[in-house]
């Protein structure tokens, strides 16, 4: 642990020996955090690095003298910009919240009230605080608008939550934070819950405001990809002790401790994937799909459609997978695989036998074949069912042999061990849950497994061993994968074949080798370069490379390419119509009007 | 389509659906009325009575028509305004239930102002001290007011403030409210008595609604901004929380009529509803026919304004 030496001023943050404790309902209250230590310098930025339940959140929370319902600060000293945070009582807890100290919320979309206004929300910490007169206020927030490169920050104040995306509301809140120019700032995971392409334009916004407001800050992440580019020293927090502490650098190039090594490889890409099948038929070959939602319009096809046109065929023995930002239709391209979701238009063969629609009309056989396995095992796996009576039901719905000794078969493939085969799910962690869920499906014997999001709501621990899980299975029984994600580098460590969605359209569609290779379509190379990397510095590079960006509010044109408005390289063509897809050098299929020698 | 023309096409169509529900009303009102065993010719003549004078008096009340024909006499009058002559004192059906009518409103309205903000009072206060002694106590208390019923409960408070304590009049005799003290006297065992049930339900209700929005995440981003504790309420939640509360009051008080029936009689007050009981022990149809579709149109009229004040406050939001 380090300790200030003599000369050096004091720590503008100080923590010691922090105890948090917690209690559910009326049961025995259990630790959450203990006996925490540290300091942060002024101007600086500190990491809070851990898992879920790792009680990172919580410390961030204490920070402001702040406990959520059922928690306490139970012990330790908390020191803040020169105040004791325990000794305050509510009135000058209530003065110190929002002016020396500011939080900035993990899910933005939830943290701001959807019935104000979002300039009242905003200035309202300098008027709560008497800081600045409304009219100055709202000027100031205009001015940190700008600098956070928000479009439209003349008007963007007026409009309401909903009205806003997820990656400019937690641009907004930065500003919310900021408008008292505050000492400290807490950053709660604020990009864990937006895609890629714009976590980069919100860091990059972050970054810019740390360089001209000058304010202290503790970054709460479980991504060490970020703490690289935000901060100077990180700690390293596990169910609530401090593992590891030390400056960024030396965490991320020589972590010391066993967890740290671990959370460090866990991060690091790796390919999973080293045997790629024989070009084989397709097992599932979908063609010219178009899905969506609402009754049919004139030209038969659904007011609001959400895959457009897409073909892609998934062969036997080997994993598609299919990348996109939120709302680039991945899900339903999944759904309507599944034959949950009716598609509209086009076709499905699976093993040369067309696949009809509905669920309904599919035979036993098909949908035994093809299993579906949910981002939320939570939601998915019955809560008033053991393990056991979930995995006996697939079993005996298959007419399956259903015996002991066939669901200890089936927990053995997702390596579990079957003591747990008594358990109910609320019993059982985040990565046995998905386990679980995958079990249920593999159960079934399927053929293709559709897998969307499964890693989405996990440690990166517990995320990099289901993919190594995935992997084997697919050795051991030919499994044919469709892994739906959004992490680029999860998609290239198991996938032999890749599609890249946007807006519904599929802009390219390759071998997972040929994604190292260019060219690519212009989508492809902005989420290759927004997955932020281990390496310190890596930001401010992208940012003096780049300046920064501003989101466009621009609609796609009604004919022609939809990724235009976002597109750097868009020529006059790109408006008029929609791309035509030719095939690179490398294999990879790319739907755009420029040609290999201009995307390379 | 501007926010406007967009908010205006919604409360027509919610009044629309209000209009069909009246006219369902109006028909299952009547039919169900007429359904009712017992005659009205029987009872006013009295066991005594000849076949031949009760047909005769069947006749000159029109009972001898097919129910389609009074119906539609019945519906016409309706629509004219008309509501009919009373059977048994052959008044006019509006003017007997004028002066009930606001008797009603009053007992109702005076409930109203003491009940809703009480139970509003209530039920945020326990949401905000939630799980605290004070919220089980209020949870505890307006359970057992719920649980009782409102006859118990008159009963039980005219035994002991009139019968045992001799505080207050057994019966409400608003003839002879000259005083506040009378006032008080007249009205305060028929409105507890009324009110019990709707703040105990209403609070519940309350709490409900408040505990949802107080525990959401914008409310803690406030506390963390340094909001104050009433401008958290008033600025942040009361905006989000005015249409379900709306309709938890319109839920609430639209069990005030039910209520109204049994208080009524408890303790005589001449209300509409004491009208109704008695019209049906007379088989004074038109009257009960009257009174009942006076009490669905207020129920009615409850909800769409609920749904009227929802559409309302969310207009603003909604203009995507």
């Amino acid at each position: 642990m380090t300790r200030q030496n003599p000369t050096s001023p004091p720590p503008l943050i100080s923590v010691q020996n922090l105890c948090l404790t917690g209690r559910r309902g009326t049961g025995p209250e259990t630790p959450i955090v203990s006996n925490v230590s540290f300091d942060v310098a002024e101007g600086e930025m500190l990491a809070l690095i851990g898992e879920s339940g790792s009680g990172k959140t919580s410390i961030a929370l204490a920070l402001t003298g702040y406990a959520r319902a059922g928690c306490r600060i139970a012990q330790g000293e908390l020191r803040v910009a020169g105040h004791d945070v325990r000794t305050m009582n509510a009135s000058e807890l209530r003065s110190f919240r929002g002016k020396t100290i500011a939080y900035i919320a993990q899910n933005a979309g939830a943290a701001f009230n959807p019935a104000l206004p979002l300039m009242e929300q905003v200035i309202e910490p300098a008027l709560a605080h008497h800081i600045l007169p409304r009219k100055e206020a709202v000027e100031h927030a205009i001015a940190l608008f700008e600098m956070m490169a928000l479009p439209t920050p003349h008007t963007i104040g007026a409009r309401y939550p909903h009205e806003c995306s997820g990656g400019q509301l937690q641009r907004i809140m930065a500003a919310m934070a900021l408008i008292t120019e505050p000492e400290v700032v807490i950053f709660d995971e604020p990009t864990t819950a937006l895609d890629v392409t714009t976590q980069i334009e919100v860091l990059e916004a972050f970054r810019v405001a740390m360089r001209q407001c000058g304010f202290t800050g503790v970054y709460v992440t479980h991504d060490l990809a970020i703490v690289a580019q935000m901060a100077d020293r990180a700690v390293v927090l596990k169910n609530g002790n401090v593992q590891e502490e030390g400056t960024t650098r030396q965490i991320l190039s020589k972590p010391a401790q066993p967890y740290t090594q671990q959370l460090v490889a866990a991060s690091q890409p790796h390919l999973r994937n080293h045997d790629s099948p024989p070009l084989s038929a397709p097992l599932l070959d979908i063609k010219n799909l178009v899905v969506g939602y609402g009754p049919p319009m004139a030209n038969g096809r659904p007011t609001h459609t959400i895959v457009d046109n897409v073909s892609l065929p998934v062969c036997a023995g080997e994993t598609l997978g299919i990348i996109g930002e939120s709302g680039c239709g991945k899900s339903t391209l999944i759904r309507a695989m599944a034959g949950i979701q009716p598609w509209a238009d086009g076709s499905m063969m699976f093993d040369g036998q067309p696949l009809p629609a509905r669920i309904e009309e599919r035979t036993p056989q098909q949908r035994q074949h093809m299993q579906l396995v949910a981002q939320n095992a939570d939601l998915v796996l019955n809560p008033a069912m053991t393990v056991e009576a979930t995995l006996r039901r697939v079993l005996t719905f298959y007419n399956e042999d259903a015996s002991d000794a066939a669901i200890k078969r089936v927990l053995d493939m997702v390596r579990l061990p079957q003591a747990l085969a008594g358990r109910y799910p609320p019993q059982l962690s985040g990565g046995q849950k998905q386990r679980v869920n995958l079990a249920r499906a593999l159960a079934a014997r399927p053929r293709l497994v559709l897998c969307d999001e499964i890693t989405a709501a996990l440690d990166t621990v517990v995320a990099a061993a289901i993919l190594d899980l995935m992997m084997e299975l697919k050795r051991e029984l030919g499994l044919s994968w469709l892994f739906v994600t959004h992490d680029l580098h999860a998609l290239r460590s198991v996938c032999d074949h890749v599609a890249v969605l946007y807006a519904g359209h599929c802009v390219e569609f390759s071998t997972a080798a040929a994604l190292n290779v260019p060219p690519h379509h212009p989508y492809t190379r902005k989420l290759e370069n927004s997955v932020p990397e281990m390496q310190p510095g890596w930001l401010d590079g992208v940012i003096q490379h780049n300046g920064l960006r501003q989101s466009g509010a621009e609609r796609a044109p009604a004919t022609g390419c939809s990724y235009m408005p976002r597109c750097p390289v868009a020529v006059a063509e790109c408006a008029q119509a929609p791309p035509h897809t030719w095939q690179a050098p490398s294999g990879a299929h790319i739907a755009c009007h420029l040609h290999a020698q201009d995307l390379s | 389509m501007t926010m406007t023309a967009k908010l205006g096409m919604a409360i027509a169509r919610r009044l629309g659906a209000s209009c069909v529900s009246l006219i369902f009303v109006v028909v299952a009102v009547f039919f169900i009325t007429s359904a009712l065993p017992g005659d009205v010719a029987q009872s006013l003549l009295g066991q005594a009575a000849t076949s031949d004078s009760v047909a005769a008096l069947r006749h000159s009340l029109r009972l001898d028509q097919p129910v389609i024909l009074r119906f539609a006499s019945w519906a016409g009058g309706l629509l004219r305004g008309d509501f009919g002559v009373s059977l048994v004192s052959h008044q006019s059906v509006m003017s007997m239930v004028h002066e009930r009518l606001i008797h009603s409103l009053l007992l109702a309205g005076i409930t109203t102002l003491f009940a809703v903000p009480m139970a509003l009072a209530l039920g945020t206060l326990s949401a905000i001290f939630r799980n605290t002694i004070f919220d089980r106590a209020v949870s505890l208390l307006t359970l057992c007011v719920v649980s009782v019923p409102e006859f118990l409960v008159a009963t039980l408070a005219v035994l002991v403030f009139a019968v045992q304590l001799h505080l207050l009049p057994a019966l409400a005799s608003i003839s002879d409210i000259h005083s506040i003290g009378s006032f008080l006297a007249a009205f305060s065992m028929p409105v507890a008595t009324l009110g019990c049930v709707i703040v105990g339900q209403m609070a519940r209700m309350t709490r409900a609604v408040m505990v949802n929005v107080l525990s959401s995440s914008w409310v803690e981003m406030a506390v963390l901004k340094g909001v104050s504790p009433t401008a958290i309420i008033l600025r942040h939640v009361l905006p989000n929380v005015i249409a379900p509360l709306f309709n938890v009051m319109a839920l609430s008080l639209s069990y005030l009529l039910g209520g109204v029936v049994i208080v009524e009689s408890v303790f005589h007050y001449p209300g509409i509803a004491s009208l109704m009981v008695d019209s049906v022990a007379s088989r004074d149809i038109p009257l009960v026919q009257t009174c009942a579709l006076i009490f669905c149109a207020a129920y009615l009229l409850l909800t769409t304004l609920a749904d009227i004040v929802a559409l309302f406050s969310t207009q603003e939001r909604t203009r995507a």
